[in-house]
Parts: C-alpha cells; structure tokens; sequence
C-alpha cells in the first residue's frame, strides 16, 4: 500500500468550482461560467488517469492500493472514521469512467442549458456533484462513503428542483430525496450492524499515527473463527440485506424505484449525469466494494439477484409504454440496473462493474442525444410530436444510433458484451439455488429483448417516418388525434400550432462533440472485458482481471469456491448462450423496426402506460395514511392538546400555586403563630424520627 | 405519699392553666393563672428547689400578676365582644396541634434514664447564692442592667402624649 | 419518689396549653399571660432537672428567666397600653396590617 498526493485534488477541484461559481458566478458570462466548470472536472479526469495509469498500473496486481489520509475526523473510543481516500481496482474503474463521463456532460451542458435562468447555480450543483460522488468513490470507510453517498443525494435534489419555479419539478425533487433517505436508513443500519460486530468500519487495513486500523472485512471474515458458523451466516445476511436496502434507494430497484421516472423533471445533463452514469450506479459499487459480505451470505446475494431481476423486466416493460423521451430513458436506466445487481446476486461482481462500465457511456450517449433532439425540436419531449429527425439531426442520429446498438446487444458493440457476460454468468451460477439460475435467465432474456424492442420503437419514433409535429400533415393531425381520443385534443391542437412554426436543428459543436466521443466509447468500450469463454483465452479479459484483487470470490451453494471450474467445462454452454443473446438483441431490433415503422402511435396497454399504477399505489398505501395520521393525531390531538397544553398547564400551574401560596400572607397574627408552631411540630417529629432509628 | 401530693398539686396546676385559656374574660384569666403559679410553687417546694418557690411566689405571683391585674383594671377590659372571628379554624386547630405536642414531648419523656433521687443539697438560698456571686455574677449585673432598661423602656412607652406635641 | 417524667409530664401539659392559648385567644393581654403560663412551663423543666441531677445551674436560669420574664411583662404591658390608646380596642384581630 502506498501513499499518494493526487487524491486530494482530484476530489476538491470539482468543490473549488462549486464554491467559486456559487459565490461569484451570478454576474458572470456563461462562457466563463463553463470554462471555469469544465476545467475544474477536466482537471480531475487527467488527474484521475495519471493517478491511475501511471501508479496503479506498475504497482504488482495484489498490491494495486494507493491511499491518502487528509486528517484523523471523529475517534472516539472504538469508533474511528477517518477523513481519508484510497484507490484500489475497484475505486479507479469507477474513477475513471466517472470523470471522463462527467467531462463530457459537463461540455454538453454548456449548450444545453444556454440561456436558462440560474446557468451559474447549475453548474456549481454539477461541480458539487462531482465532489460528492468523488468522495464516495475513493473513501475509505463506511463513514465517508455515507457522506459521498448522502451528499449525492442532495446534489440530486438540487438539481432535479433546478426549475423551481415549476411545482412538477419541486415534488419530483422532494421525492427523489425523500424515497433516497428509506433507503438510506437500512444503509445506515447496516453500518451500524458492521460496526457492532466488527468494531471497525474501514474498507482497508491501514496504519494511522501508529495506530494500526483492521479493514471490516477482515474483521468479519474473522467471527467466523470463533462463533456458530450459523449465527454468523445470519448476521452476514443482516448486514447484507441492510446495505442492500441502501442500494435499492439509491439504484431504483423494485420497490423504490419511483423516483427516477420522475426525476426527469430536471435538465436532461443531470438525468445522463446523475440518473444515468453515476449516482445510481453508486448502489452497485456499494454492493461491489462489499462483496466479502455477500459472497458469504448465499440468502442476500439470493435475494439481491431476485430483486434485479425482477426490476429489469418490469422497468423493461414500462418503457415500451412510455411516450415521453426521457421517461422511456429513465426506466431503461432501473432496467439496466436491475442487470447489474442481478449480476452481482449471481456472483458476477466484474460483470456487473463492467456493465455499469459499458452502460455509463452508452446511457449518457442516449440522454445527451435525446437532450440534444429536446433543444433541436424546441423543448418537445413527447415521442409522438416528433418523426422523420434524421435529415435535420444526422450527427445526433448516427451518435444516437451507436448507442441504440450498444443497448440491445448487438455483438461487437460494448453492451453486447456486457449483457452477454452477465446473462451467461446468471445462467452458470452456482450460488444462487438451483433452478433460479436458469429462471432469473429468462428473465434477463426476456428483458433483453424488450430492451432492444422499446430502444428500436424510441429510435423510429424519433427519427424515421412522417414529421408528426407538422400539423398540415393530414395523416400526422389525424393520427395524433385519432390515437389520444377527444378529451385530449385541445392540448394536441395547442401544440400542433405551436409546432408549425418548428423546423428541428442540428445542436451547437459544443454538444455534437460529446456525443462522438461517447458514441465511440459505446462502441469499442467493451473491447477491454471480453469474456474468455468466448476467445477461448486469445484475447484476455482485461477488465476481469483488473478487477480481480479488489472482489470476493463467490462461494458455491456446496460451499467449494467455484474458481474457473466453469470457465473450463462449459465453454461451449457459453458460447451457445452468446450466439443465443445476440439472436434475441438483433431479432428484438428487427421485431420492433418492422412493428413500430408503420405504428408509431400504437396504443400501449394501459397497465403499462400508467406503470401499474405503482405511484397511485403507494399513495395509497403510505402517503395518504401518514397525511392523516399527521393531520387527525399528531396535529389535532398530540399539538395542540398534548404539547400546548403541557405549555399551558405549567403556567396554569404557576398561578394555581401563587394562588394558594398567597393565602398564607393573611396579616392575622395569630395565624402567624399558629403557623409557627405546625413547623416547629414538623422539626421536631423530624428529629423524633432520627431518634427512633 | 408524695405521690399523691404531686398529684393533687399537678391537678390544680393543669385544671388552673387551662382555665386560664378556657375563660373570656381576661381577669378570671389572671387570676387563675395566679393559682396557676401558686401551685408551680408548691411543686418546687417537692423539689426542694425551696429558694426557686420562695421567688416564684414574691416575684411572678406577686409583682407580675398584680402588674397584669393592674393593666386589665386600667383599660377596663371586659368580657371580649362577639366580634366576627374570622379565623374560628384555629379553635379547631387547637385540638390537634396540641394532641400533637403533647405525643412528640411524651414519647421523648417516656424514654429518660431514672435519675438520682433530689438531694435537697443544691435548693438553699446559701447554696444558690454562693454560685450567684461567684461563678454566674456576670449574668447577674446584666440582668440588673436589664431591669434598669425595662424600666425606662416602660415609662417611655406609656407616657402620655398630652405634652408638648 | 416521684419519677421524673412525671414532673415533665406536667410541664409539657402546662406547655401545650400554653401554646395553644396563644392562638386561640383574642384578647392581647390573655395571649400575654398564656405565653407566661409557657415561660412557666419551662421553668418547672429545668427545676426538675437541676434538682435530679444535682446541677444548681438550673435553678440559677429559673432565677435569671423570671427575672426577664417580669421585664418583659413590664415593657409588653405598656406596648399594649399604647396600642389601646390609638385604637381602643386590644383585639389582635384589628391588628392586622402587617401583610403584603
């Protein structure tokens, strides 16, 4: 382990912008409010890849950790939490592909939000952003990574109410942060359930001021010297479960994934920024860096597989249905996510990093191209006012286009990659009991193909067939109107005037550029995790083995380590289930080319449009019980009776004692000595007393 | 045979006292509190305190009492008008604080060591004089001095104001 | 031979009504001769005492006691005439001005 002096600045350049620009930026050119933005995260990427290429990588691949400790932050007893960083594999992927996403949002930004309101107030919450996420990143124990994790949230909040004019931004904003902090809680539990058992909540064994600090892994692994192998096990799976509950906040799994939708109330940067490329990926590095709890507690990765799953194919089922760009984005992105654990749950944690790896680039691309089609058509955000782009955006559509093959798993592109390891990993798992490997493959199957169906249907509604936002078009006018029935056809008429005078334009170089570079990442980023399996060992699996030091092996249902048995015995079964998800990512393309191309405006069930009514559910459920509950009791009752009148009553109390009290002042001398002689009968019964004893 | 002589003496004294507070009017007061001292006197008298009894009769019985017979005589104070009391709640008082004292000292007296039996040694006029003018002669010029500013102090407060002012 | 609680029996006894004679009467001079009435109580106390211990100190404070108690009762006395003078009435109840 050795120290270094680079983590520093790579975390407080992005707070320096934030500062400067919340302080001074308000009477300043947007021009040098972006400069001053990007260069901050621009900075922090160079940083980044000189810390990583350049020290990492020569360091031997088990000592690959690199630390920086800033200052001792709270010690008190047991308890230490130091204010301090580390990078180790695990830490740098993310590092990397963070900042280098990051940079480009934050140059894209710059044209989008040109002209807004507040441009300064913008990019200061990015920059925060980006210290927020850096300091989870690279902490070093639980602690810190709970204040990155936190200040996320916040910045999150920040930037979704970002038009805080709009009442539809503010409660998405609200929600977004308050359905963070359920999960938060179980996260925090956790911690505190690790800190309990272990004593420690550092990541990494380290030495500070003579004081040598064990990582509460190794701690952990430990009990299982001393205790019931069971009772262990069990408070593994505690710990596990707790910290998942965190991830499941943060990530939007089933069931608190109704903040993401709604978070596309926000600018769009922040949606590929936050919703799409970092914050919400923070549940799987989490996931990830704790992989030595997982791997020990088969119910927890059981139930972390189930859950992604689950949510990959609800979220995919939902997004077909969805005429807003962004929400059909938006619930790609907890689809997408609910691979990425469904991975770890099977034991592939480098699979799962190497998608969240693939998908930041590919998401980002897609966000930023459906930002750069809302600026070119306007601010229209609905699917069914757009049509025919492709001639007035080509950059955007051929950007746009890599994207959309990386995500449906079309072989040699990034995502195919990706999906396909993970698919096969679920498929071939061995902790996960024995017919849910192949059941939870089906799944992700299944929702692979409606990830290349719904992503086919957003890509032809966008960008081939008739110009729907010409109202002179006969077919367009009829069709929208035909399609929505009458109660909405005000609303369409408004917009279709509206839309008359529009002539969809290609975006500034200062967004187009972005969108090349992710588009390339999208297509040759997964180059550097190709699965051996498939190879045959020709071409190595850099990223795996990268990444190999920094995550816990999992332990097999009969309890052997299931190191590359499989690799060896089923390289055919893995080539099959390859061949098999690249038929089902191309044919799901074909599928919704030909479905979508002559029915732009088919009518999705209403189930899935309205989202199986998950938001009118839980209000339902919670939303409407706490309201009354807050009203009938803890207002009218617990407020006003309890509280003000324990206020009140003491007053009262007061007076009703000075009222009696006051009866004692009579002026009757003899009263007065009547008085005297009942306390002196009170000494002297008290001396008689100490008499008796 | 003592005993019953202090009985009777002890009975006439309570009997005596508490028609002292029993009576409305303030000189059958007065003079049942001069019964009163007689009687304390003839218990001294069984205490061979002969000295002690000797002054209790000259000086509280006396010069005390005939001082207050002469004051009650001076204002002409009569039987207490039925004046509204508005603090009766005291006459009802009275039982219970009394009962109270009374158990509080009893419950003290009933657990005193036997003493020795009165010598009669100590109760003369010679004995109480030798110690008057040795050991406690202080004491006994202040408390001439004392007198001396009652005195003053008397006739100053009951001087008539018609002089003068 | 009388016991000597007897002896303190009665005073307490001459005490107690003593003291309740204090408040229950009206008339200042009879709450005067009540608190003489106290003042002899306690004189019986510390005769018996002197004279059961063969301590002559008691019989010396019984001698300095009655001697304060007579220039008490002489000062008390004319603070009462004086009283009387200005309001022509001895009732303690009348005076009752001394109070918040």
């Amino acid at each position: 382990m050795m120290k270094t002096e680079l983590l520093a600045p790579i975390i407080f350049m992005p707070l320096i912008g934030a500062a400067i620009l919340g302080i001074w930026g308000k009477h300043w050119s947007e021009k040098l409010i972006g400069a001053i933005a990007c260069s901050t995260v621009g900075i922090s990427t160079v940083l980044s890849f000189y810390l990583v290429f350049a020290k990492l990588l020569v360091l031997p691949a088990d000592g690959r950790l690199l630390t920086q400790h800033l200052f001792t932050w709270i010690k008190a007893g047991s308890f230490r939490a130091d204010f301090a960083f580390m990078v180790d594999p695990l830490s740098a992927v993310m590092l990397l592909f963070v900042t280098f996403v990051a940079f480009w949002i934050h140059v894209f930004a710059t044209g989008y939000m040109h002209g807004e309101d507040g441009y300064y107030r913008f990019f200061a919450y990015l920059n925060l952003f980006m210290f927020m996420m850096l300091t989870l990143i690279l902490a070093d124990n639980f602690l810190l990574m709970f204040v990155g994790w936190e200040g996320v949230g916040l910045c999150s909040y920040l930037l979704i109410g970002y038009y805080f004019l709009k009442d539809s931004a503010n409660d998405a904003a609200k929600k977004a942060f308050i359905v963070n902090r359920i999960g938060d809680a179980g996260f925090v539990l956790g911690v505190m359930l690790i800190f309990l058992h272990a004593g420690t909540i550092s990541f990494i064994d380290k030495t500070v001021d003579g004081a040598s600090v064990d990582s509460s892994f190794a701690r952990l692994g430990k009990l299982f010297l001393n205790a019931d192998p069971l009772w262990v096990v069990g408070t593994m799976t505690a710990i596990a479960l707790l910290l998942f509950v965190g991830a499941i906040g943060k990530s939007a799994q089933i069931p608190l994934f109704v903040w993401l939708p709604d978070a596309m109330a926000g600018p769009t940067p922040v949606s590929a920024l936050i919703h799409a490329a970092t914050m919400v990926t923070a549940g799987v590095y989490m996931v990830a860096r704790c992989s030595p709890i997982y791997t020990k507690s088969p119910t927890a990765m059981f139930v972390v597989a189930v859950v992604g799953g689950a949510t990959a194919l609800l979220a995919a089922t939902i997004a077909i249905a969805q005429w807003d760009i962004k929400k059909v984005l938006a619930y790609s992105t907890v689809s997408q996510l609910g691979y990425m654990f469904l991975a770890c749950g099977a034991g592939g944690f480098s699979a799962g990093i190497f998608h969240v790896f693939t998908h930041s680039f590919f998401k980002a691309l897609l966000f930023l191209g459906a930002g750069s089609i809302i600026i070119g058509m306007h601010h229209e955000q609905d699917l069914r006012f757009m049509g025919g782009l492709k001639k007035y955006m080509p950059k955007t559509f051929w950007t746009v286009a890599m994207g959309w093959l990386a995500i449906s798993g079309v072989p040699l592109f990034s995502g195919f990659f990706s999906k396909d390891d993970i698919l096969y990993r679920t498929f071939s798992s061995s902790s996960l009991p024995s017919p849910w490997g192949a059941v939870l493959w089906v799944a992700g199957v299944a929702t692979a193909g409606l990830t290349a169906i719904y992503m086919t249907r957003l890509v032809v509604l966008a960008f081939f067939g008739d110009e729907r936002y010409r109202p002179h078009h006969e077919e367009g006018a009829h069709e929208v109107k035909a399609a929505h029935g009458h109660e909405e056809s005000e609303a369409t008429e408004d917009r279709a005037a509206y839309a008359h005078r529009l002539i969809p334009r290609e975006s500034p170089a200062n967004m187009w550029i972005p969108l090349v570079v992710l588009a390339v990442l999208s297509v040759a980023g997964g180059w550097i995790g190709i699965s051996e399996g498939l190879t045959g060992g020709r071409i190595p699996n850099a990223f795996e083995h990268f990444l190999e030091p920094a995550i816990a092996k999992p332990v097999a249902i009969s309890g052997e380590l299931t190191v590359s048995a499989e690799h060896a015995e089923s390289h055919t079964l893995e080539l099959a289930l390859t061949g098999l998800s690249a038929i089902i990512g191309i044919g799901g393309i074909l599928i919704g080319w030909s479905w979508f191309k002559g029915r732009p405006l088919w009518q999705p069930p209403s189930l899935l449009e309205n989202k199986y009514w998950v938001d009118e559910v839980y209000n339902r459920l919670f939303v409407e019980p706490i309201k009354s509950i807050s009203t009938e009791f803890f207002w009218k009752v617990f407020d006003v009776k309890i509280i003000d009148g324990a206020v009140n009553g003491a007053a009262w109390l007061v007076s009703g004692m000075g009222d009696v009290l006051r009866l004692i002042q009579v002026g009757f001398t003899r009263v007065y000595a009547a008085l005297i002689l009942a306390g002196a009968l009170v000494v002297i019964g008290y001396f008689l007393i100490g008499l008796n004893r | 045979m003592e005993k019953a002589l202090f009985l009777i003496l002890a009975a006439v004294c309570a009997v005596a006292a508490l028609n002292v507070v029993l009576q409305r009017n303030p000189l059958y007061s007065a003079l049942s509190l001069i019964a009163t001292l007689c009687s304390l006197a003839a218990i001294f008298i069984t205490l061979q305190a002969q000295f002690i009894a000797a002054i209790q009769v000259v000086v509280y019985a006396g010069a005390i009492m005939v001082l207050f017979v002469f004051v009650i005589m001076l204002l002409n104070v009569t039987t207490a008008e039925r004046t509204i009391d508005r603090h009766r709640y005291l006459k009802f008082l009275a039982i219970p604080f009394a009962g109270l004292l009374i158990t509080e000292v009893f419950y003290v007296i009933t657990r005193f060591p036997q003493a020795q039996m009165p010598t009669g040694a100590i109760g003369t006029t010679e004995s109480i004089g030798v110690y008057l003018f040795n050991q406690y002669l202080l004491p006994f010029e202040v408390t001439s001095i004392l007198i001396l500013m009652a005195m003053v102090g008397a006739m100053v407060l009951a001087r008539r104001e018609e002089k003068g002012k | 031979m009388v016991p000597i609680s007897w002896y303190l029996a009665l005073s307490a006894i001459l005490f107690t009504i003593g003291v309740v004679g204090v408040f229950v009467k009206q008339n200042a001079i009879s709450i005067f001769m009540c608190i003489e009435l106290m003042l002899n109580a306690v004189n019986l106390t510390l005769v018996t005492f002197s004279s059961f211990f063969n301590e002559v100190s008691g019989q010396l404070f019984v001698f300095i006691v009655m001697t304060v108690a007579a220039a008490e009762a002489a000062v008390g006395l004319a603070i009462i005439i004086s009283i009387f003078r200005n309001r022509e009435s001895i009732n303690v109840d009348e005076a009752n001005i001394l109070k918040l």
